[in-house]
């Protein structure tokens, strides 16, 4: 007994080496594959707040861009609204609606909601966004959030009751289903961690032939983001030697250097679709 | 200023550079600036290897929080704070030069270039561990070279920097005084 305390004693710098470094690795492990630790929401809330008060100061110098950005926006919904067109056609007659506007509530599918981005990074191998919203707005990991041009920025991960902690669509493991326009081949988006803005798309088969230009926009086969966002545009298309599909390079719509609200996507389907999944998976 | 005041006053003032300034430097995809961690190169000689270990751990676990990943960072910190005193043991110049001085600088390791060598030897572990770790998810060895390489030169120019601007005058202490 009495040697065993000794050995502790005379090599305890070296066995603390060995744990801290033990524990270290248990976080970068555990973290990657479940997207939260044990210090989660404490650490969200103490550097939170530090962000907080970092781009209170830095947002004054983005106004202009920012402003920009909305009023891009603004002009986009617009040219949706329904006075914007032209009808000649009898047969497109406009028609009074039946259904009373409070009735519409209960078949809404989707909730945006705005919130600002206080933190980004794009320089990372891993690159998180931070919002200024949290669990008491209604945020679930999970959601989707979009820029307020409609392109896609990433997917919460991880909330606290003031902020969230948005994977960006510049991180290792963001996997997101995309489609082309033209074509409606669907494949997965990844990013290669090599440099900013630029994506890399796979799993779209041969047969498909974009060309640099082509609009990328989301499948809907997910219920974090609805059909028809966009996701970005080709840069170019290359068949990947030993497979039967096509790599494809494009760029992001969404400038994340220069990204300052997102708009976060709720769907009020996704809890009864993954309750369902949920079971088909257990019952395999 | 006692030392421990003045440490935490440093350590604040080096995370918030990393954070804000570094970080938001996009020089190359293959240049990763790192300073934070000259906050330990900088620590006192007489701090016992536990406590410097520990220290190490809470600097990198700083820096992580706010990148939300925790571990390579402070992985990488306790490496080099078990490393330093080894070093210090090697390069240290004249017997008892850690009980004249506070800390090391390049006054106490007798000269630019050994410190410069302590400075760039850790900063070269420290890079190459954080790439290490990172590069189970990207692979390749050359990359990892080139961009271990290309950091630490950077890193030493900013070390370098940081030591001209803000020169530590240190005492020399004797049994006297």
């Amino acid at each position: 007994m009495r040697n065993i305390f000794l050995f502790i004693r005379r090599y305890f710098n070296v066995l603390l080496f060995v744990v801290l470094q033990v524990i270290c690795l248990l976080l970068i492990v555990r973290y990657s594959k479940y997207h939260q630790a044990i210090f989660g929401n404490t650490a969200n809330q103490i550097t939170g707040k530090i962000n907080a008060g970092y781009n209170n100061i830095e947002y004054y110098f983005h106004l202009r861009q920012t402003n920009d950005s909305l009023v891009k926006a603004n002009e986009m919904l617009y040219n949706k609204l329904r006075y914007s067109f032209n009808l000649p056609d009898s047969v497109n007659r406009e028609m009074l609606d039946s259904m009373k506007v409070d009735s519409l509530y209960p078949f809404r599918q989707y909730r945006f909601s705005s919130a600002k981005i206080i933190a980004n990074d794009v320089t990372l191998p891993n690159n998180f966004l931070v919002l200024s919203k949290g669990s008491n707005d209604g945020f679930k990991p999970g959601m989707g959030v979009i820029t307020a041009q409609g392109a896609v920025i990433g997917i919460i991960t991880d909330v606290s009751n003031n902020y969230a902690v948005v994977m960006s669509l510049l991180h290792k493991d963001s996997k997101i289903s995309g489609k082309l326009l033209k074509s409606g081949e669907t494949g997965t988006l990844l990013w290669d961690g090599k440099e900013p803005n630029i994506l890399v798309m796979n799993g779209v088969s041969k047969g498909a032939k974009p060309i640099a230009g082509d609009s990328i926009i989301t499948s809907g086969f997910s219920t974090t983001f609805p059909k028809g966002l966009l996701l970005g545009r080709v840069i170019s298309a290359k068949p990947d030697e030993g497979t039967s599909y096509l790599k494809i390079t494009l760029r992001s719509a969404a400038n994340f250097n220069t990204i300052e609200y997102g708009y976060v996507i709720d769907n009020f389907d996704a809890p009864g679709v993954n309750k369902l999944l949920e079971k088909a998976i257990k019952q395999q | 200023m006692p030392v421990i005041v003045k440490n935490l006053f440093r350590f604040s003032l080096f995370m918030l550079v990393q954070v804000y300034v570094l970080d938001n430097i996009r020089l190359h995809q293959m240049v990763t600036p790192y300073l934070y961690f000259l906050f330990i190169l900088w620590l006192p000689f007489h701090i016992n290897r536990t406590l410097l270990m520990i220290i190490g751990f809470a600097v990198g676990f700083t820096l992580d929080s706010f990148r939300h990943q925790p571990g390579f960072h402070a992985s990488a910190c306790v490496l080099i704070a078990y490393l330093r005193p080894f070093l210090i043991n090697i390069l240290i110049p004249q017997e008892g030069a850690e009980s004249n001085y506070l800390a090391p600088s390049v006054q106490s390791m007798g000269g630019l270039l050994a410190f410069m060598v302590y400075a760039g030897l850790l900063a070269f572990i420290h890079n190459a561990w954080v790439f290490l770790l990172e590069a189970w998810q990207f692979g390749s060895v050359w990359y990892f070279l080139t961009k271990t390489l290309l950091s630490t030169a950077i890193t030493l120019v900013l070390i370098l920097i940081t030591e001209l601007i803000f020169s530590r005058k240190q005492r020399f202490r004797t049994n006297t005084t």
